[in-house]
């Protein structure tokens, strides 16, 4: 494989490690976050630190620090899961921008808005590639599970989930917690990725890219949120001539989406082989049999 | 010296209000935070600045053209992307997303169309005033004027005219007040171009007191957390939220720390929302099921 596309891999698993746990809070719970860079923030500097400051191998940094953002986002989801969905939303980005405003002011261990240097290069495609199988057989397995039911009666009802039995709060907080330990686990792999982080990659920019990729991708939907992932990762590389546009042909995208196809590519649905044929069926099969009824009648 | 500070930190403030009265306004009719404001005000100081440089407006009608085209784009953001959303019944959320990709599109096409560089407004002298024993830039002084009497005469007009009765009304439930006869998509639209046009001449002032780029949009944040600060869809809240940032950041800029001040910010941000989520002057609505 060549290093350009290792790298292009490597991007693209992490990409979609973060995705899922938005989607899972996002897609399956409804709960917009807009705090979620600041927690890959928290797992890229905190494996980059045990890794280079206390020579902890790899594999036990990326589990310390991807738990340390889980651990975070409980403290947060503690105090804030309780506010009304907005209000989380903008609690979570006043999170993330203090964490991107906090790395970049404690010079002496983050290194400051200058960066952090010399990361030695630990990630690799094989890395990547079982990170991302993990993180989806979790995911798919969570969504599908009672708990995961759960998460889907809170998105659709809360009150009716309430009055069922189901902890809704606890709910949301699993959720939260999650997402926080996936974004976390994409910020060990992306640190050690790059071998060389600033605050400034962990912006509000970075949050609504996730937040948006899910939504592209389509609510309710981990295969859509990876397909998602594929269409925002892979295109820009594709039209690397139309750098400097590049950008803006994904904001009129995003907008597009949002406009035409608010359910996103794969909305409430997984993808399935069996679909595609029964489409693909409905559309070559059953067509010219209306038609052929049509005949009969009329004869 | 703390008279100075709070001098240059009201003149701050009045620039925050004036795009977080936008804030307050839009959230107030469709509860949702339009993300595309900053870009709006950004889109104004550009219009502005090459009214002047390239097309060699005066000074004052370019400032005019400049906050006339940002409300017109504010009023298309709602026409081709909001409304539709909403007649979509899709979820809240889902017009801050598309107000985040609005927002994309404006910052990378104005980085396209006029390049990354800093823009300066030319033929702008500063001279100082002294006012007892403080001391305050003409700039300082022309936007704490400007945004006072912009300020004064939308809460005129909101509480004490018939158009603001509309407007609150709609504010209130749209659903009844399209019952009582009011034309609620014609409300939203004057609402956004409003907006619009206060926040192009925030943009406006901004660009003169410092420099235009095509992401200056992203001080709108300050604006924002201001209207969070005042209560989520109050106007005065979002005033007086606004005075209260710019104040706190002039304060910790002289007596702590530059690096310190946006971390203070978001801080109060976080806070605000854990103590009084409604803030200060906003009321709490329940989530309904």
């Amino acid at each position: 494989m060549s290093s350009y596309v290792e790298g292009v891999a490597i991007l693209l698993g992490l990409n979609i490690i973060a995705v899922l746990g938005v989607s899972i809070l996002t897609g399956f719970t409804r709960l917009f976050s807009f705090g979620n860079a600041g927690f890959m923030a928290i797992g890229a500097y905190g494996s980059a630190i045990l890794t280079t400051k206390y020579g902890i191998p790899f594999i036990p940094a990326i589990i310390i620090s991807a738990a340390f953002s889980g651990l975070i986002a409980y403290l947060i989801g503690a105090l804030t899961l309780k506010l009304r969905g907005d209000y989380f939303l903008i609690a979570t980005l006043g999170f993330g921008e203090s964490v991107r405003v906090l790395f970049a002011y404690i010079e002496p261990i983050t290194g400051g808005a200058r960066g952090f240097t010399a990361i030695p290069k630990y990630t690799n495609f094989y890395i990547t590639a079982i990170s991302v199988v993990i993180a989806f057989i979790f995911a798919w397995n969570l969504v599908h599970s009672k708990t995961g039911r759960d998460l889907i009666a809170v998105r659709e009802q809360e009150a009716a989930a309430e009055a069922v039995g189901i902890n809704t709060f606890a709910s949301k907080q699993l959720a939260f917690v999650i997402s926080a330990v996936y974004a976390g686990w994409a910020g060990a792999l992306y640190s050690h990725n790059l071998t060389f982080i600033t605050p400034e990659m962990f912006n509000l920019a970075k949050s609504a890219e996730l937040t948006i990729t899910t939504v592209i991708g389509g609510l309710g939907s981990l295969t859509g949120s990876v397909l998602g992932t594929l269409l925002v990762t892979l295109l820009p590389e594709l039209f690397r001539s139309l750098a400097s546009y590049r950008m803006l042909i994904y904001g009129i995208a995003v907008v597009a989406v949002i406009v035409l196809k608010p359910d996103g590519l794969y909305g409430y649905r997984e993808f399935s082989i069996n679909r595609i044929i029964s489409y693909l069926k409905k559309v070559f099969v059953k067509a010219p049999k209306k038609g052929a009824d049509i005949v009969e009648r009329n004869t | 010296m703390f008279i100075q500070q709070l001098a240059n930190g009201i003149s701050v403030g009045g620039i925050y209000a004036l795009m977080a009265t936008g804030y307050a306004l839009i959230y107030s009719l469709l509860g949702f935070s339009n993300w595309a404001h900053g870009e709006v005000a950004m889109i104004g100081a550009y219009i502005a600045i090459i009214s002047v440089l390239n097309a060699k407006f005066p000074l004052p009608i370019a400032i005019i053209i400049g906050i006339i085209i940002a409300g017109v784009f504010s009023f298309i953001n709602e026409k081709i992307a909001y409304k539709r959303i909403r007649d979509n019944k899709s979820p809240t959320m889902f017009l801050m997303i598309a107000a985040m990709g609005l927002s994309t599109t404006y910052q990378n096409a104005a980085t396209n169309i006029f390049g990354a560089k800093f823009k300066i407004f030319p033929g702008l002298f500063a001279v100082a005033f002294h006012i007892g024993k403080i001391t305050i830039g003409s700039l300082d002084l022309i936007s704490l004027i400007v945004s006072l009497v912009s300020l004064v005469v939308l809460d005129i007009t909101i509480n004490h005219t018939k158009v603001g009765l509309g407007i609150r009304s709609v504010a209130s439930n749209s659903y009844t007040a399209s019952l009582m006869g009011i034309n609620v998509d014609r409300y939203i639209s004057l609402v956004f171009l409003v907006a619009g046009m206060y926040a192009g001449c925030a943009g406006i002032l901004l660009g003169m007191k410092y420099t235009v780029y095509p992401t200056m949009g992203n001080v709108a944040l300050k604006a924002f957390i201001s209207s969070v600060l005042g209560g989520l869809g109050s106007v005065r809240g979002a005033i007086i939220g606004a005075l209260v940032i710019g104040i706190m950041e002039t304060m910790v800029t002289a007596y702590l720390s530059s690096g310190l001040r946006d971390l203070f910010t978001f801080m109060l941000l976080v806070i605000i929302l854990l103590v009084k989520p409604s803030g200060l002057m906003g009321v709490h609505v329940e989530e309904k099921a």
